[in-house]
C-alpha cells in the first residue's frame, strides 16, 4: 500500500475523488485482494483482483455463446392435448417483426439480448489490449465508459423471474417445458455475478491511463482557460 | 466513516469524475481519462432528477388505468378479457398463486410507488443541513433505489412472454394493452431520474470544521 506517487492539490494529480460523496483520497497502488474504502461513506473505492482481465475477458467470450444458445435455441415448450410446441426467442422476436408491438419487442430484445452481448464486446475490446500489456485501442475510454453506463439497462436475470411468473400465470392451463435457453439465461446470470466479482472499474481505468492511451485530441484543449 | 470534517474535491477546488473518480481543475468541463462530462455537486443537477421524475409519474398513470393485456381465448369461445395491474393480481389471488401475487404487488405497486417518494425526498433534502448520520441513512436509501428500481420490470417482460405464448398456438391471441408500454416508460424514466441524482449532494450539507462563509451549504 505505498502512495505511488506525489499528488498536487491545483490539479488533481494522484488524486481520486468519491463518486458517491466527493471525498478526497491518495491514489494507491493496491495489492490484489485488497480493498480501498472510502473514509467518508464507506463505499468500496478500489478492490483489484489477480487475473482479473482474463477471467473478465473469458467471461465475456462465454456470455456471448450462451446469449447465441438463448436466441435460437427453444425457450419454452409447450403441450397441449398432445400437441407439442417449441419455440425460441428468435422465432418470437420475427413473429412480431411487422406488428405494431415492434418498438415493445425491439425494447425487450434489447434490454435482455443487445446489451449483454453489447457489453461484452466493449469489455473485451477494452480489455483485450490491457491483458497483453500492449497500449489500448485508440477508443477504450469510451467503449469502458459505456459499457459501464449501460450496466442497469442489461436486464437478463430480471426477465428469467419475468419467465417463472409468466409460467404460474399459464400453469393451469397447459403444461409448459423450459427449453435450453431458458437454462442458458440462468447460467448468463451466474456469470455475470463471477464478471462483477472481478470488475474493478478504478484498476481498469488505471490500467487505461498507464499503458499510454491517448484521448481523442481533447488533451490539446486542456490549457484553456474558465 | 468518522464525524472528522472531510477534505473533498469540492472543498479543496477541484472536481472529481462521477464516472471514473479521477480529480481535475474546477474549471475544466469533461474529464481527458474517461471522456465523461464534469459536473459540479449542486443543487442545479436536480432539474433533470425532477424532470424525469415527473416524466415518470406521468406515464405511471395510465399504467394503472388502462389494461396490461388483452387475452382472446380459444377463438374468443369464452370471450375476451382486459385486465389491468389490479385485477391481474386479483385473478392470482382468485387462483391461489399467493406468493406471485405479492411478488407482482411488490414489484409493480410498491417498489414504483417507494421510488416515486424516495426520490422526491432525496431531491428535496439535498444539500439541506444534515447531521453525518443522516448523511449515511440517506445515501442507503439512495443505494437501494438505484439497485431496485429496473425490477420494476418484471411486468413488462411476463406480459411480453405471455404475447409469445401465442406462437405456441397457447390461445388464440394475447395482446399488450397500452399499459404495458406506459409501464416501460415510467420504469425506464424513474430510473433516468436516480440516475440523475448525484449523491454528493447528500454530503454537502455536512458541518465544516473551519467556516469561512462561502462554502459549505448552498
Ligand atoms: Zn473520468
Amino acid at each position: 500500500m505505498d502512495a505511488r506517487d506525489t499528488f498536487d492539490l491545483t490539479t488533481g494529480r494522484g488524486l481520486i475523488a468519491c463518486p458517491r460523496c466527493d471525498a478526497l483520497h491518495v491514489e494507491e497502488e493496491l495489492q490484489p485482494g485488497e480493498t480501498a474504502r472510502c473514509i467518508r461513506c464507506g463505499g468500496v473505492l478500489a478492490k483489484p483482483r489477480g487475473g482479473a482481465f482474463i477471467q473478465l475477458i473469458a467471461l465475456s467470450f462465454t456470455t456471448v455463446v450462451l446469449m447465441m444458445g438463448a436466441i435460437f435455441f427453444p425457450f419454452l415448450e409447450i403441450s397441449r392435448m398432445g400437441f407439442g410446441n417449441a419455440t425460441s426467442l428468435f422465432g418470437v422476436a420475427m413473429a412480431f417483426a411487422d406488428g405494431v408491438l415492434l418498438p415493445l419487442v425491439l425494447a425487450v430484445m434489447a434490454m435482455i439480448v443487445g446489451l449483454p452481448v453489447l457489453r461484452s464486446f466493449l469489455l473485451v475490446y477494452t480489455l483485450v489490449p490491457l491483458a497483453q500489456g500492449r497500449a489500448p485501442y485508440r477508443h477504450a475510454a469510451r467503449a469502458f465508459r459505456w459499457s459501464e453506463e449501460l450496466r442497469p439497462w442489461s436486464m437478463a436475470e430480471i426477465f428469467v423471474i419475468g419467465t417463472a411468473v409468466a409460467l404460474v400465470k399459464v400453469a393451469g392451463l397447459a403444461t409448459v417445458h423450459l427449453g435450453p435457453a431458458f437454462w442458458a439465461f440462468c447460467a448468463l446470470i451466474l456469470v455475470n455475478l463471477a464478471s462483477r466479482g472481478f470488475m474493478c472499474q478504478t484498476t481498469i481505468w488505471d490500467a487505461i491511463e498507464d499503458a499510454g492511451l491517448r484521448t481523442d485530441g481533447r488533451e490539446m484543449a486542456q490549457g484553456r482557460t474558465p | 466513516m468518522s464525524d472528522q470534517p472531510v477534505m473533498t474535491a469540492h472543498r479543496a477546488g477541484l472536481i472529481g469524475c462521477r464516472s471514473c473518480g479521477r480529480v481535475w481543475p474546477e474549471e475544466q468541463e469533461t474529464c481527458d481519462r474517461c471522456g465523461a462530462d464534469l459536473v459540479p455537486p449542486d443543487r442545479r443537477g436536480l432539474q433533470k432528477v425532477w424532470a424525469w421524475w415527473l416524466a415518470g409519474l406521468v406515464m405511471y398513470v395510465p399504467a394503472n388505468l388502462f389494461p396490461m393485456m388483452r387475452t382472446q381465448t380459444f377463438a374468443g369461445l369464452q370471450g375476451s378479457t382486459e385486465a389491468t395491474i389490479l385485477e391481474g393480481m386479483v385473478e392470482l389471488i382468485h387462483y391461489g398463486n399467493y406468493d406471485i401475487a405479492v411478488i407482482v404487488f411488490v414489484a409493480s405497486v410498491i417498489v414504483p410507488l417507494a421510488k416515486f417518494l424516495s426520490i422526491a425526498w432525496l431531491a428535496m433534502v439535498a444539500g439541506q443541513p444534515a447531521t453525518v448520520e443522516q448523511a449515511h441513512a440517506r445515501l442507503k436509501i439512495y443505494e437501494v433505489v438505484e439497485f431496485i428500481g429496473r425490477w420494476s420490470m418484471i411486468d413488462v417482460f411476463v406480459v411480453a412472454i405471455l404475447s409469445a405464448l401465442v406462437q405456441l398456438g397457447f390461445v388464440a391471441s394475447i395482446h399488450p394493452g397500452p399499459a404495458a408500454v406506459s409501464f416501460a416508460l415510467s420504469v425506464a424514466f424513474t430510473m433516468l431520474s436516480a440516475q440523475s441524482f448525484d449523491p454528493r449532494l447528500i454530503w454537502r450539507g455536512l458541518p465544516l470544521r473551519s467556516r469561512t462563509g462561502h462554502e459549505g451549504q448552498d
